[in-house]
């Protein structure tokens, strides 16, 4: 169902973030500024400026369609083996813009984690999995040192007991949410400062949904978190602050409770009471 | 308007064509292994194995060619697996939009139709004449190789097709470089389907004759080849030799190297079908 | 690693990989450039018209001559049986194993025509100057030890799996919505194929069948054990005759120096042979793209 037809004018974005800072008392950590993303001609993200502080759990939500992966993998440069894709505008992380000229990709990647919709554990054993972004990025010095932080990193993600007795098992063999835990815990285990979530229960029952929730606000302590979801409940429940993408356009970012009592936008208000979707 | 019998009758008769068609065919096949097996299997012996080629029919033996067939088949791997994987794995996974990269697939999809003797005389041309390797097994071999390398590259880009890109991803997710991801992600899970592939196109080179006779491994070799340079002889040539005597004995000596020939296809085609299989499972575990 | 040491590396391995791929570009211009030479120099001392058109092929004896006719003759005299054999028989096989056959018939019987497929050819030409000449010699008294119907039908039961599979996969691409249309009218399944179907799938048959000829022109091994050596302008099958493959074979097995005007012969049959075999491959290539086009 398409909202009325005539082009909605998008509020200017200003005086909106300003509002959504006065709650968080932590640092600024991704900033984006009037951030255009194109997949060859065609124009995906239109001026999109948002703030995300540390330690928050921002999500975002739109109908399908909207932007909101495309946007999330503009975060840790995920794009970029996409051929044909171009950037312009600012993202800055830790004051650092992630586009610019000298920027080491792989460091990048190594401090934004990212976890996928659908679970894809490589074709190996548990421990394995895990220990995969150690080795690659030369993290653990001997068999101690890895075994000690693959042990934590599944502690982390809630499935170091389910586990541990059989770490060398494939990791193939394992339940679809355990997949996605593990995932997590990969993502984890090279120490990220921010993790970006794609969907990451969509593909889950409710119980395992259930925990990868509770997982999310466990991990919030550490690490700042922004998560695509499909689900308003779901951003409802789990996340302090949320934006509303439609049609490649940040239409509305505020606290999340504001967003689903009280939106200031009327296409936002639609969209969380289900006139479209 | 046709009555229901006559339609039937006709979807019958196309049926019964059709496995008509099989049967001859499954029978020509029966006919030529079994006409093998009765003219050639008391022709063998540990003797006939090992023995050097012989002007006289009773004592030649399959020893030269045995050991050239295998050495020829290890060294067109040593040349082909390296360029034919390297191959494969720029077209699959870096250069897939150049124009660069299509022109090159459409030449290598033009190389696989190509004769083998074509193959036979750039090997004479190139390998023989103008770099001056003679008559020698590393020409043979290399030629070979060419020959393979289509199919190789071929069969490696389908394995590599087959990883799901999702593990590509997840790789990169976590800070892998493109070469790091395809060393330690990408090749390892494709290869069984690599491995497969070629253990099937090196079955294939082992029964080549054309391009081996015409780059000049000779016909008979009474010794066995000590070296790159040394002059050779295959399975399929000394099979060719003994074809175009007359004499009765030695058309058995060819009949009896023709069932060692089909055994030892038969070994390579079957590894490569249980690799194949074995690994399907482990990938679905 | 430091982020330039592992850019520089990947570049490096990058660039090795290309090296690779653009090696098979150095095959194709070996062979163009191996056999434009030795034509080039075989054509100065031979004219064009007289090897292109001329009737008698004896490089080889005192009194030279040099048209390639008999040798071409030969070749299509062959693999023409070759396609008389397989193309219809192949054609039927794939009918009946896209339309008709229960899964589990062709559980058994696609792996056998591979295998039929990988038989090495001389082992073919075994077959055919062993068994099936002495066969046919009892059912035609006037056929000679080395003719040309003994390797056509031999080398037709080898291109036979060729033609059935890639004819299978036409046929398997044709959208079901046409056959249950023809169905719907009430058609058996017999007059949806060869009315619907088969029409349908034309280009992609055709497109096998002038692959498979391709092929047939290119083999070696089978007629140059069972055809014989000598090259004979006729469309006689109950001959001895010469092919352009097995005339290549028989003077590599020969002593011939290089330099020779003998030695230049078999690359300009070569380049021949590989004029043809090229463009007919391009042309079936051609048919399949448009095959693909209509049904995609």
């Amino acid at each position: 169902m398409t909202p009325t037809p005539g082009t909605p004018t998008l509020p200017s974005l200003s005086g909106l973030t300003s509002k959504a800072h006065a709650a968080p008392s932590t640092p600024l950590k991704i900033d984006v500024t009037t951030l255009n993303f194109y997949y060859g001609p065609k124009r995906a993200l239109h001026d999109i400026t948002i703030k995300m502080h540390a330690n928050q759990v921002t999500a975002f939500i739109g109908p399908s369609g909207c932007g909101k992966s495309t946007f999330l993998r503009t975060l840790n440069r995920m794009n970029d083996i996409i051929p044909g894709t171009r950037v312009e505008g600012s993202i800055k992380i830790d004051g650092v813009d992630v586009y610019g000229e000298n920027l080491d990709v792989v460091a990048l990647r190594r401090r934004v984690g990212m976890v996928f919709q659908k679970s894809n554990p490589f074709p190996k054993s548990i421990f394995e999995n895990v220990a995969y972004g150690l080795r690659i990025n030369a993290m653990a010095g001997t068999r101690a040192e890895l075994e000690g932080r693959v042990e934590e990193s599944l502690k982390q993600a809630a499935l170091w007991d389910e586990v541990k007795d059989r770490l060398h098992d494939s990791a193939l063999a394992l339940s679809g949410g355990q997949q996605q835990r593990l995932c997590i815990a990969r993502a984890l285990a090279i120490r990220p400062e921010i993790l970006l979530m794609d969907e990451p229960a969509s593909a889950l029952d409710p119980i395992a949904t259930q925990r990868i929730e509770e997982l999310i606000y466990q991990l919030k302590k550490d690490y700042t978190i922004v998560i695509v979801t499909h689900n308003m409940q779901q951003a409802a429940r789990v996340s302090d602050f949320t934006a509303f993408f439609w049609l490649g356009r940040l239409v509305e970012f505020d606290q999340t409770e504001k967003i689903f009592t009280n939106p200031t936008e009327k296409l936002t208000e639609d969209y969380v009471t289900g006139r479209f979707g | 308007m046709a009555t229901p019998r006559r339609r039937r009758l006709g979807d019958q008769l196309l049926q019964a064509s059709g496995l008509f068609v099989m049967v001859i065919a499954l029978g020509a096949l029966a006919a030529l292994l079994f006409d093998v097996f009765v003219d050639g299997a008391g022709r063998l012996s540990w003797q006939f194995l090992t023995s050097l080629p012989s002007r006289r029919a009773s004592q030649a033996g399959l020893a030269t060619a045995l050991v050239g067939s295998i050495y020829v088949i290890i060294l067109t791997a040593v040349i082909a697996v390296p360029i034919g994987i390297g191959a494969a794995i720029y077209l699959e996974e870096y250069g897939a939009r150049g124009r660069m990269a299509r022109l090159i697939e459409i030449n290598i999809a033009n190389l696989a139709g190509v004769p083998s003797i074509i193959y036979g005389l750039l090997g004479l041309g190139l390998f023989v004449r103008a770099m001056g390797l003679g008559r020698s097994l590393i020409a043979g071999a290399a030629t070979l190789a060419l020959l393979v390398l289509p199919v190789v590259i071929l069969s490696t880009r389908e394995a590599l097709r087959t990883v799901p890109n999702s593990l590509r991803e997840g790789s990169y997710a976590l800070g892998a470089t493109k070469w790091q991801t395809i060393w330690t992600q990408v090749l390892p899970m494709a290869m069984p389907g690599i491995l497969t592939g070629l253990i099937l196109a090196l079955s294939r080179a082992i029964g080549e004759t054309a391009p081996l006779i015409t780059i000049g491994a000779i016909t008979y070799v009474p010794f066995l080849p000590d070296g790159l340079s040394s002059p050779f002889t295959v399975l399929p040539i000394q099979i060719f030799n003994w074809l175009s005597r007359p004499q009765a004995e030695f058309l058995r000596n060819a009949a009896a190297a023709i069932l060692v020939l089909l055994v030892l296809l038969l070994t390579m085609n079957a590894v490569a079908i249980w690799l194949r299989d074995r690994y399907q499972k482990q990938r679905t575990a | 690693m430091k982020r330039t040491t592992r850019s520089w590396l990947e570049r490096i391995i990058e660039q090795l990989l290309f090296g690779c791929a653009a090696l098979s570009i150095l095959v194709t211009a070996g062979i163009v450039a191996v056999l434009i030479f030795e034509t080039a120099a075989f054509l100065r001392e031979v004219p064009i018209t007289q090897f292109l058109f001329g009737t008698e092929w004896t490089p080889l004896f005192y009194n030279k001559k040099f048209g390639v006719l008999p040798l071409v003759a030969g070749t299509a005299l062959v693999s023409g049986i070759a396609m008389a054999v397989a193309l219809p028989a192949g054609l039927l096989s794939a009918i009946y194993l896209s339309e008709y056959a229960p899964p589990r018939v062709r559980r058994i019987v696609k792996p056998i025509l591979e295998v039929l497929a990988g038989v090495p050819t001389v082992v073919y030409g075994y077959f055919a100057l062993l068994f099936v000449t002495p066969m046919l010699q009892n059912l035609l008294p006037g056929l000679s030890g080395f003719n040309a119907l003994s390797p056509g039908i031999v080398m037709g039961i080898m291109i036979l799996p060729l033609v059935s599979s890639l004819s299978e996969d036409a046929l398997h691409s044709v959208p079901n919505g046409l056959r249950e249309g023809a169905y719907a009218l009430g058609a058996t399944r017999m007059q949806a194929t060869l009315r619907v179907v088969v029409p349908a799938a034309l280009s992609g048959i055709s497109a096998a069948a002038i692959l498979a000829v391709s092929r047939a022109i290119g083999e070696t091994m089978i007629v140059a054990v069972a055809a014989g050596q000598q090259p004979r302008l006729t469309l006689n099958p109950l001959v001895p005759i010469e092919t352009m493959t097995a005339f290549i074979v028989q003077v590599s097995m020969g002593d011939t120096p290089a330099g020779t005007i003998e030695y230049r012969t078999i690359f300009a049959v070569g380049m021949l042979l590989f004029l043809g075999t090229f463009a007919l491959n391009l042309f079936s290539n051609w048919l399949r793209n448009r095959f693909r086009e209509e049904y995609q």
